[in-house]
């Protein structure tokens, strides 16, 4: 289904200003594609290149399901000197690229290119080297997350970021997003776990970013090579920093009355000088959801779940747990249970792990949002959810990392219904921009993508695309790289901007907006 | 928009419309730091003070100008900290803290500075002031210009404000000394680190080996048992201890304040006058062997981090770094300040010179800070 108020911005195009479906265009297509192969099938062995419509298929979209495209053809390199050749011939012939993990983003980010080739990095899924004195491991880009955690694990390592598809999302994939998880607050983002990437410029020139040193001399690009989206680079090889497994860890499930009392809670476990493992808040219609899915036993009368997770020396986390109930007790707690063994502990978390799927049982489709506000206003954000439900027609139920304010409510709609989709997408985009009045942002850990392009008008100055658009151009001059995503150009803010909202800055403050 | 604050604006535009370089300076501290100075002074210390703190999220927004001790104080009523433990030079300012770069003893375990950068406000080379990042601990959205910003000397543009992530201090802390040698140093803090003690901080230095635990009390407790009785340690006490990290964190140790001087020839004794040799600062990967570099040396970050009082010839330092894994900086002395960072693999070098260009298109601030070429 393609969304045309959302697709990505057009590429120069082949067939001049004709129509994408003319004749012309669709002859011009073919003989772009035949080049473009011809030249390929000089650098990749033939098995590594997919042109028929029924081996690319599968490459149409990413995670965000309601957008696709099918690309000029997707190559399948087995090793860095491949993709290197590969890009170097893209670059001659001005072919875009489109580089690709696992296809578990959520944000349209790896959806194809019209004119260019996918990237597929799945090949290179090599663990390279773990040194358990240094505490390092290095891959290659399609190792997945969890991969590295279990060749880690007889060492008593790990790899801290564990978004929810880290069975099948790729390192590339994370350090293309700066995935999170539910983690995040005490480990860090992907950023703050990775130390050294290897990949190649759009030219197919090698670079290094960062190092296995703490530091590295001039400026530090590797915050912005990860998050990038794949635009800046194409990464091949990943340094992650590994964490010592904690020998223990133990879930406190706390009940609370209202979503009021519950937001409280959370600002009082930080005000207490707590750092949770994980902090993560589920509202009633989530509890409900997931309970029907999982039956974890979970409590239906709250108005909200906590879920709150120390972990460490078994010293530390009788310490925290004691610390942590005495402040959710403060903070009007109506019930509360802690783990008492990983068993139990797992039971508390297959809900929310399970959030996504269950949400997938009460509705045809559901869109899943993401963005972070500052925790204080989490009450406030879902009232105002819910008179967007209302305003909106469709239900929408609310997961929350509460403890780095990351939100992710699902939108439940039905995409055969063309209203419904069009009024889910005008939910979705009013989330964001709420998010951003109250001094929040528009993607928390998914990304841009293709899905956010238009808030990310809201969210930032002409000036600030322009230099974002201008940084693009420093690495990448011929705009070669995942072309259209992440940064939207000045034009396609101007027409979104009829109804513009910048920082809080209404057009007209005074009327009501719900 | 504020006079302060109007009138750097002002003063860039100006700059930017003559091409007349611009120099951007906080307190001054660190001007000993990096390469050259050149161009008119352009004062941030007007722009003060604290935009916002909110303890419960863990962010505080302040303006670059603002003095560190005035912020770490802040925080410190509500026990939260700067976690990076950035050095206090005297006049040091948030802004400065930012663009220097520069963290403390505790860098190993929790994080350099650009870890705890959330947003700044930039005030580019075309006098327009942009935001990137923001207030919140997850933010995907757009390049993340912010965190760029951290040890750039100022070479993209001026710090007007910033957002930092500020963590709760520790429960409890503890400070332990062992004999021994660095490589055995290096060694046990690498184990300990893998073996999950919580290691905040560490030093070796002339046979003597200093480590501070930091965590939840009982944990705390019962490490520093365990680590005393298998290493024969000693116990600093509390007020010792802090005296120790302060003064390594803030460079006024003995091996900084009094750094040793080349032997005059006919003169003996160590209080021989002349020039001290160049402090090295060399970053390698903190498992790596003890370098070949004869010299004084004060060893952080469990090895991740070696400052070295060296004459040998700054491309042979070099070489040993980069043979390590890592790089070298001449921090201190003798060396020509335009060779103070080690230079740029040639993809590197474009791409800085590229992204100069797009904040800073007149190539008016902090010339030759970071970079002759820069």
């Amino acid at each position: 289904m393609a969304i045309v108020s959302s697709t990505a911005e057009p590429a120069p195009d082949a067939a001049g200003g004709e129509g994408a479906d003319s004749p012309r265009a669709a002859a011009a297509l073919i003989a772009r594609q035949s080049e473009v192969l011809a030249a390929l099938a000089r650098v990749l062995p033939a098995e590594a290149l997919l042109v028929r419509r029924e081996d690319t298929v599968a490459y149409e979209c990413d995670g965000l399901t309601a957008y696709r495209e099918a690309p000029l053809l997707v190559a399948l390199p087995q090793d860095a000197a491949q993709v290197a050749e590969l890009l170097q011939v893209c670059h001659a012939l001005q072919v875009p690229v489109v580089a690709r993990g696992a296809g578990t983003g959520l944000s349209g980010g790896a959806l194809p290119h019209r004119l260019g080739v996918t990237l597929s990095l799945a090949r290179l899924n090599r663990i390279l080297r773990i040194d358990p004195v240094a505490r390092v491991a290095v891959v290659q880009c399609g190792v997945r997350n969890l991969a590295i955690s279990e060749a880690a694990a007889p060492l008593g390592l790990y790899y801290a970021p564990d978004p929810s598809s880290q069975i099948a999302c790729t390192i590339g994939g994370n350090v293309a997003e700066n995935s999170g998880g539910v983690h995040c607050l005490k480990y860090g983002l992907t950023l703050h776990n990775v130390m050294r990437i290897e990949g190649y410029t759009a030219a197919g020139e090698p670079v290094v970013f960062g190092s296995e040193a703490l530091d590295a001399p001039g400026l530090d690009l590797v915050p912005l090579v990860v998050g990038s989206e794949g635009m800046l680079a194409v990464v091949t090889e990943v340094t992650v920093r590994l964490t010592p497994k904690p020998q223990l860890a133990r879930c406190i499930m706390a009940s609370f009355d209202s979503i009021e009392t519950a937001g409280d809670a959370v600002a009082n476990i930080i005000a207490a000088g707590i750092v949770p493992a994980g902090l993560e808040l589920m509202d009633r219609p989530m509890t409900a959801a997931v309970e029907n899915f999982v039956h974890a036993g979970y409590d239906l009368a709250a108005a909200a779940i906590l879920l709150c997770e120390s972990d460490g020396t078994v010293e530390e986390v009788e310490e925290e747990i004691g610390r942590m109930r005495a402040v959710l007790e403060r903070s009007g707690a109506t019930q509360m249970s802690v783990s008492r063994d990983e068993a139990q502990r797992l039971r508390f978390w297959s809900g929310r792990k399970n959030a996504f799927p269950a949400s997938g049982g009460m509705s045809p489709d559901y869109m899943c949002m993401d963005s972070t506000i500052p925790r204080r206003r989490l009450a406030e954000m879902l009232r105002a959810i819910e008179a967007m439900e209302h305003k909106y027609g469709l239900r929408c139920v609310n997961v929350f990392h509460a403890g780095d304010g990351n939100l992710h409510p699902l939108i439940l709609f039905d995409a055969n219904d063309p209203d419904q989709l069009h009024r889910c997408e005008r939910f979705g985009a009013d989330i964001l921009e709420t998010s951003v009045r109250m001094g929040g942002t528009i993607s928390g850990e998914h990304g841009v993508g293709v899905e956010k392009l238009n808030s990310m008008c809201v969210q930032f100055s002409p000036a600030e695309r322009e230099r974002m658009l201008d940084l693009k151009r420093a690495f990448d001059p011929a705009g070669l790289l995942n072309p259209g995503k992440a940064v939207p150009s000045l034009q396609r803010c101007a027409e979104y901007g009829k109804m513009h909202v910048h920082r809080g800055m209404l057009p007209f403050p005074e009327l009501p907006r719900f | 928009m504020d006079q302060p604050l109007q009138r750097l604006v002002d003063q860039v535009r100006a700059a930017q419309a003559s091409g007349s370089p611009l120099r951007i300076r906080g307190g001054g501290s660190k001007d000993f730091y990096g390469g050259s100075l050149q161009g008119t002074p352009l004062e941030i210390g007007p722009l003060r003070g604290i935009c916002s703190y909110e303890p419960t999220e863990m962010v505080i927004t302040v303006r670059a100008g603002t003095p560190l001790v005035e912020v770490e104080a802040a925080l410190a009523e509500k026990g939260q900290c700067l976690a990076f433990e950035p050095p206090r030079f005297a006049g040091a300012t948030v802004g400065g803290m930012v663009a220097a770069g520069l963290a403390g003893p505790a860098r190993a375990a929790v994080g350099g500075v650009r870890d705890f950068v959330l947003g700044v406000t930039l005030l580019d080379g075309r006098g327009e002031l942009l935001q990137f990042g923001g207030q919140v601990m997850k933010n995907v959205a757009g390049y993340d210009v912010s965190r760029v910003l951290a040890g750039s000397l100022g070479v993209l543009g001026v710090i007007a404000e910033v957002s930092l992530k500020v963590p709760p201090l520790a429960a409890a802390r503890q400070t332990l000394a062992f004999a021994l040698d660095q490589q055995a140093a290096i060694t046990l803090v690498q184990q300990w680190t893998t073996q999950a003690v919580p290691v905040r901080a560490s030093a070796w230095q002339r046979g003597h080996l200093h480590v501070r635990l930091e965590g939840a009390q009982a944990a705390v407790e019962s490490y520093a048992r365990r680590l005393a009785g298998s290493h024969g340690a000693t116990a600093l006490e509390p007020a010792a201890a802090d005296t120790f990290w302060t003064k390594l964190r803030d460079q006024k140790s003995t091996f900084f304040a009094a750094p040793p001087h080349r032997p005059v020839p006919g003169r003996s004794g160590t209080e021989a006058d002349g020039p001290a040799a160049t402090l090295w600062r060399l970053s390698v990967p903190p498992a790596h062997p003890p370098l070949a570099i004869e010299g004084d040396t004060l060893v952080e970050w469990g090895g991740g981090l070696r400052w070295i009082y060296s004459d040998a010839p700054a491309g042979r330092v070099r070489a040993i770094a980069a043979q390590a894994g890592g790089h070298a900086t001449a921090y201190r002395g003798a060396i020509e300040r335009g060779e103070a960072f080690a230079p740029l693999a040639p993809p590197l070098e474009r791409i800085h010179r590229t992204l100069k260009a797009v904040f800073d298109p007149a190539g008016i601030f902090n010339q030759g800070r970071l970079y002759p070429w820069l």
